[in-house]
């Protein structure tokens, strides 16, 4: 399992999400706490291409072996790529959180939500406060 | 005992590989002794008590008079007129309540054991040879006990186990028990927690209490008829004899994507069930699970639909046990 680590580059949500913008278009993923947390991923559950998320509501599920976790969206948009190579290989998700465990890619509705998430900074400071 | 070690499917594959350790001393004892400790469990055990031999084992289910099934449990003969029963934790003062409640007439003592045993289950194909590698004494067979001393501790060794696999069950005195885990862990046997104990059970289809066994299911649904001598007039038996049960417990594993678990509501075309456990099989890598479902569905075939949260998966009835060790020559 990859060693804790919050990239400078990502948006983060108090969800324990992340979100890499890019333009008009955003890649989400879990981040390392949750991923830590949630222990070997061995089923990642996708939404539709063309399904629209809602920032905070659930999207996308992952399971352990012991239980089931709802991935929250920590921005609004459409579905527009999800990762096909995490139905066979979910365990990408605990490896290779911020690469190849990405989850979906979406088409944002409202880039001024991207405001609202917190940088690494306040993410790690949630991370202390929470521990 | 926690939920995980080190990752629930590196401990389940080293049980079925190698050998793994769990710390079960949060199981119950009973200790049922006197002139007449065998009649009194002849009345409360399903199964037939005058079976077991001396330094033998037997598995039976606690029945209420209805049939409700109080707890699933092993019972040790120690001696003529001496008993040990092994009771599921959160079950166990229930049950020391109904075995003192039923004992009144009859010359037995009835003593809560839990405290006098710590318990620690060795499983997997190499279990025996590293429990014997540090062991005084011969280890008992499948189905036996036997005194021994294990890592300079006195252990009550039963060659029992709830993972499909070889192995031994060893009742410490708890002072003693911390020795033999790290003698144990010294051998390279691994330690294995709660998450890899169901599912190993699960894949060879061994009874969960509080998921496939309950007070609301009796012995007979829940496939347990085996363990059941209505003759010996057992507390349940008059309720269980004659009764056709309209759902069975069967094993299923997914033909498609997705887990099933426990509450998952169950279709069939000859009406609906409910999954009682539900996990990913690590040696399979399906979604594998136990359902109750209307008798005329549990033939092995028969395809099910499993409501998974929302999502419709299908699954299909299979043979127990769910997953057989391969046997080679």
């Amino acid at each position: 399992m990859a060693e804790a680590s919050y990239p400078e580059d990502l948006k983060y949500h108090a969800e324990h999400d992340w979100a890499r913008i890019d333009g008009d278009q955003a890649t989400f993923g879990i981040t390392w706490y949750a991923q830590d947390a949630l222990g070997e991923v061995v089923f990642f559950d996708p939404p539709e291409v063309g399904a629209s998320v809602s920032k905070d509501e659930a999207y996308a599920e992952v399971e352990s072996v012991k239980a089931v976790s709802d991935v929250f969206a920590p921005l609004s948009g459409e579905i527009v790529e999800v990762n096909e190579a995490l139905a066979d290989s979910p365990e990408k998700v605990n490896s290779d959180p911020y690469g190849e465990g990405w989850m979906v890619k979406v088409k944002l509705t409202d880039a001024s939500e991207v405001d609202e998430l917190m940088d690494v900074g306040a993410y790690k400071e949630l991370l202390q406060a929470g521990s | 005992m926690p939920v995980q070690y080190e990752g629930i499917r590196q401990e389940h594959v080293a049980v079925r590989t190698t050998a793994g350790v769990f710390d079960v001393s949060h199981m119950g004892e009973i200790e049922t002794s006197g002139p007449q400790a065998e009649e009194l469990l002849q009345r409360l055990l399903s199964n037939d008590v005058t079976k077991i031999a001396e330094r033998g084992a037997q598995y039976s289910v606690l029945c209420r008079e209805d049939g409700g099934v109080l707890d699933d449990l092993f019972t040790y003969r120690l001696g003529p007129n001496r008993f040990l029963t092994v009771t599921n934790a959160s079950n166990h003062e229930k049950d020391l309540a109904w075995f003192r409640e039923h004992a009144g007439d009859l010359d037995a003592e009835v003593a809560d054991a839990h405290g006098r045993w710590a318990m620690l289950a060795v499983q997997g194909p190499d279990a025996r040879a590293a429990v014997e590698a540090i062991a005084e004494g011969e280890l008992p067979a499948r189905m036996r006990t036997a005194e021994v001393r294990v890592a300079g501790v006195d252990c009550l060794a039963c060659g029992t186990g709830y993972t499909g696999e070889d192995g031994v069950e060893l009742l410490t005195p708890p002072d003693g028990a911390p020795d033999v885990w790290d003698a144990l862990l010294e051998r390279g046997v691994v330690p294995v927690g709660l998450g890899a104990r169901d599912t190993l059970r699960l894949e060879v289809c061994f009874h969960l209490y509080g998921n496939d066994l309950s007070e609301d299911r009796n012995p007979i649904e829940a496939g347990l008829g085996w363990c059941c001598k209505l003759d010996t007039g057992f507390i349940g038996a008059d309720a269980l004899r004659g009764t056709r049960p309209d759902q069975t417990l069967v094993p299923f594993a997914f033909t498609g994507a997705g887990i099933p678990r426990q509450g998952n509501a169950v279709r069939t075309q000859h009406g609906e069930g409910v999954v009682t456990s539900g996990s990913l099989s690590p040696c399979l890598e399906l979604g594998i699970g136990m359902a109750y479902v209307p008798v005329a569905a549990a033939e092995p075939g028969t395809e099910l639909e499993v409501d998974v949260r929302g999502k419709q998966r299908t699954a299909e009835v299979r043979e127990k046990p769910l997953y057989r060790k391969e046997t080679s020559g």
